[in-house]
């Protein structure tokens, strides 16, 4: 991996500090309080430009509390981010509309996450007409769809006609159109097929570097996240147990969780 | 109940009846063939694998086994269990078998269980199904197989309902429910697929002790080849509703013969977590 692109910018692309989300949960008895969860505890995320980050963890982790945090959909109870110097606050959508054109996501079903009542070609155009992005809107969407690896004749088709492989090619398609600087995946392989996981993650990490985008890979699967980014967090019960670059993390993990963690996953005999 | 102890290993034994027989098993549903011929066998105290990406037709070669199939399949072929053959046989009889000396762990716990039911009652049910003993007996068996499975205070565990236990909780639920009536065969459906990894070490390491204990062989379902290759001894890989190579795990693993295998160990490699690789 190259060492992250410090020199075309020193500030850093994406800064959130001392993330803290509090949730409320419902009253569990009448005249009991009500008890709180702390979801994500002080979390500190930076990002440059053209780098990719894994975030890892299991089910209650905080990582999808997190992501929604770094992306505005969520307001931290405590924290700011940061995105190219800007606070990004949730407030009135339209007032993230900035951020939206610079940040991108890419969820986990692609099957549920395209409107089945859309052909390809509006699926993939509809970012451009919401956040008014700028010129040949139909250029556009044929350059994605190329770039993704998919025939620009398959616009006029429904999301229902491909293989779970093409439906997630189509939203990486939709998300790279308005040409974000970030990329967020939510678990974008997960519900994806073993051999059609790793052309899905070959086509993220060339998309990333011929676009210099930055990647954000939330997934609970260590080998993809292994597979993708420079630099991985460890996230367990929404605190960081370990963060550092990929290969040091995974060679020589330091907290006993993320090594318990590493000794959980199932392992191929040797060849 | 007798206690099966560590059924002799299966080469000194070739003539012995096998415990399950599925030959040229097909299911054709409408036009559509998603099971094409499939054959395989499993020996008392085996553990044999089967492998495959979605629509593969793992799950329904078998699910075929105990009947479950939609009632629209056309099912043909032969399913001998014990040397009785299970195919065409009415479905009041092999409802019988199912739970009892077949059991089926399925996929997801959530769906599997009954929302409205006590656990506990849930265990018990099998039992009371299957043997003739009373409630209090039954209940009394199902706080012994909580405790089992491993579910923390097992006396509480049994009166609690699904949704007030975690994954990995339900699915010991679910283990307990298959386990309850010591089944020789015992069919796990991507067991550990919903769950987190940790969790599913601990289920497999579980399923593992349990199934060494009772000499009961098991037949897993999964999409996942490193997992299969800690739980199996032989693998059956499927694709589009074929058979494409079987053998030992280790075996096929490190020298795949056919492409589909070779395509799926080499996938599975690059998202390997292994910390001697590069």
């Amino acid at each position: 991996m190259t060492e992250p692109s410090t020199s075309s910018s020193d500030q850093p692309l994406l800064v959130a500090e001392n993330i803290h989300r509090l949730y409320r949960l419902p009253r569990s008895s009448l005249l009991g309080p009500r008890s709180e969860r702390h979801a994500v505890c002080g979390v500190d995320v930076s990002l440059h430009a053209g780098c990719s980050l894994g975030i890892v963890g299991e089910s209650g982790s905080g990582k999808s509390t997190l992501i929604r945090v770094l992306l505005g959909l969520d307001r931290p109870t405590i924290g700011t981010v940061h995105f190219e110097g800007r606070a990004v606050e949730k407030g009135r959508p339209r007032s993230l509309r900035w951020f939206r054109r610079k940040a991108q996501i890419v969820l986990q079903d692609p099957l549920s996450s395209l409107d089945p009542r859309m052909t390809i070609n509006s699926i993939v155009a509809e970012p451009l007409i919401c956040l008014d992005v700028p010129g040949d809107r139909r250029q556009r969407v044929a350059e994605v769809l190329d770039a993704v690896g998919l025939d620009a004749g398959i616009g006029k088709r429904y999301p229902h006609e491909f293989s779970g492989g093409q439906q997630q090619r189509i939203a990486i398609a939709r998300a790279i159109a308005p040409r974000p600087a970030l990329l967020v995946g939510d678990e974008p392989v997960s519900a994806l097929d073993v051999s059609v996981r790793v052309q899905i993650l070959e086509l993220l990490k060339q998309l990333a570097k011929d676009n210099d985008l930055a990647l954000i890979l939330v997934s609970h699967d260590l080998g993809v996240v292994r597979y993708l980014c420079d630099e991985v967090m460890v996230l367990h019960n929404g605190e960081v147990a370990e963060q550092g670059r990929t290969a040091d993390v995974f060679r020589s993990p330091s907290d006993p969780y993320t090594q318990a963690l590493l000794n959980a996953v199932p392992r191929l005999p040797a060849v | 109940m007798t206690h099966i102890v560590g059924e002799p290993r299966q080469h000194h034994r070739e003539h012995a009846a096998r415990l399950l027989e599925v030959s040229d098993l097909t299911v054709r549903i409408g036009a559509t063939t998603v099971v094409d011929h499939v054959s395989f066998a499993v020996d008392c105290g085996e553990r044999l694998g089967i492998i495959g990406e979605s629509g593969s037709g793992k799950t329904l070669s078998a699910l075929s086994v105990i009947g479950l199939t939609p009632d629209v399949a056309d099912v043909s072929g032969s399913v001998r269990f014990e040397g009785v053959e299970l195919l065409g046989m009415p479905d009041r009889q092999i409802a019988k078998l199912r739970g009892d000396r077949i059991a089926t762990v399925f996929q997801n716990p959530l769906t599997s269980l009954n929302p409205l039911m006590r656990v506990g009652r849930q265990i018990s049910e099998t039992l009371r199904i299957h043997r003739d003993i009373g409630r209090a007996k039954a209940a009394k068996a199902a706080v012994e197989l909580a405790a089992r499975v491993g579910l923390p205070d097992p006396a509480r565990a049994v009166r609690a309902y699904p949704h007030q236990l975690s994954g990995g909780q339900r699915q010991r639920v679910g283990i307990a429910i298959a386990i309850a009536a010591r089944p020789r065969l015992l069919i796990a459906d991507e067991p550990t697929t919903a769950l987190d990894v940790t969790v599913q070490a601990e289920i497999i390491s579980l399923l593992d002790e349990l199934i060494a204990d009772e000499g009961t062989a098991l037949l897993f379902i999964t999409h996942d080849i490193a997992l299969i290759s800690q739980v199996a001894r032989s693998l059956l890989v499927m694709r589009h509703g074929q058979v494409v190579e079987q053998g030992g795990v280790n075996d096929l693993i490190r020298t795949p013969q056919h492409p589909y295998t070779a395509q799926l160990v080499a996938a599975a490699r690059a998202t390997s977590t292994d910390r001697a690789l590069p």
